[in-house]
């Protein structure tokens, strides 16, 4: 359920944007996803192709780019990927602090033809 | 044609998000946006808080996909609850609170708590209207959940540590617990409390009033700078 008011959303979007640009359909859409969000491309796209029937966004390509979660070490400054059950650093084992990188949920750009 | 959008997908939800938090911030009533797992505590937790802040008005909405239990339980306490049935909805979003709140009566400088729908995942996407959230964890949830699920974490002003109680028996391991929601939630301080007695309860509620004060204080400078 977690993706069916996203996807909502994102084709009330990208459909209000075609009109407004008297744009016949919406031929793709580009989403940035953090992975720290949990929205999964398969259901995306299964929830946005059912959102979009009947509306100008119908049958929209749809790309999903995933962003990795990334940590700061307040000791040495550097940003890392996090491992599975660890926020330590690799570089000198301290314990890292989540960014705001990995939690970003937008519409990039469409394609309207 | 391409048209660079760079629009966040919840952006409708979160403009009308704003507007609830204002109206509610105008007439001093304090909004709290209670997340947790399903039987994490956060019932109990609102009932333990209630007793605290009382004489103060306070109100409740419930969250749930289906059923009134929650709701049923609190009035029967004397508690001013109001139920939003989402039918499926894993979250409430900023619509069901605009119209949760046309049919609910509340009280200039009263306290609004929403418990939201018992899941770690969606609600922590979703801006209502709160001032602040909270994150309510159970030891016997184990003692993984900042990994898991970092942005309920990330997102909540405090950690609410229930169950305490069943650490043993679950083999809780706090050492754990603490430092992943030290990576993900630096800021949060944590409350142990236990749901069942209200030990540890008096603290959380100290805090939520200097939350409030704090934050009334910066909205009357903010006025006062505008006037
Ligand atoms: N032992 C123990 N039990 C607790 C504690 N806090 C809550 N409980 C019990 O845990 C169960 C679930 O508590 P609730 O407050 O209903 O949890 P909830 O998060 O509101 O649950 P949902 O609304 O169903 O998601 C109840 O039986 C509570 O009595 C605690 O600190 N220790
Ligand atoms: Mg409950
Ligand atoms: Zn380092």
């Amino acid at each position: 359920m977690h993706e069916a008011s996203a996807a909502e959303a994102i084709v009330k979007m990208t459909s209000a944007e075609a009109m407004a640009r008297k744009a016949g359909r919406v031929s793709r859409i580009s989403l940035v996803v953090g992975e720290a969000t949990g929205y999964m491309r398969e259901s995306l796209e299964f929830y946005v192709a059912a959102s979009a029937k009947g509306t100008v966004a119908e049958g929209a390509a749809l790309d999903v780019r995933y962003v990795k979660p990334l940590l700061s070490c307040p000791a040495c400054g550097i940003e890392f990927e996090r491992l599975r059950f660890s926020f330590d650093c690799p570089a000198c084992g301290t314990q890292g602090i989540m960014t705001k990188a990995g939690s970003e949920f937008y519409i990039d750009f469409i394609e309207l033809a | 044609m391409r048209v660079e959008l760079k629009r966040a997908v919840y952006e409708e939800n979160d403009a009308l998000a704003g507007e609830i938090n204002r109206g509610l911030r105008e007439r001093g009533i304090f909004t709290v946006n209670v997340l947790g797992s399903p039987g994490a505590g956060k019932t109990s937790l609102i009932t333990r808080l209630a007793e605290r802040l009382a004489p103060d008005a306070l109100s409740v909405i419930e969250g749930d996909v289906a059923s009134d239990i929650d709701t049923r339980a609190l009035r029967a306490l004397g508690i001013d609850a109001f139920q939003i049935e989402t039918g499926g909805d894993c979250h409430l979003n900023a619509p069901m609170i605009k119209a949760i709140l046309g049919r609910m009566r509340l009280s200039d400088g009263s306290w609004l708590f929403i418990e939201n729908i018992g899941n770690l995942i969606c609600p922590a996407e979703f801006v209502i209207g709160e001032d602040l959230k909270i994150v309510v964890a159970s030891a016997a949830e184990g003692s993984d959940k900042p990994y898991k699920y970092p942005t309920a974490f990330s997102r909540s002003a405090a950690c609410v540590l229930t169950k305490g109680d069943l650490a043993q028996a679950v083999g809780f391991d706090e050492g754990f617990f603490m430092a992943g929601l030290a990576s993900v939630a630096p800021n949060a301080p944590v409350f142990p409390v236990n749901g069942r007695t209200g030990a540890g309860a008096d603290a959380l509620a100290l805090w939520l009033r200097e939350a409030r004060d704090a934050l009334t204080a910066r909205s009357a400078a903010a006025d006062h700078g505008r006037a």
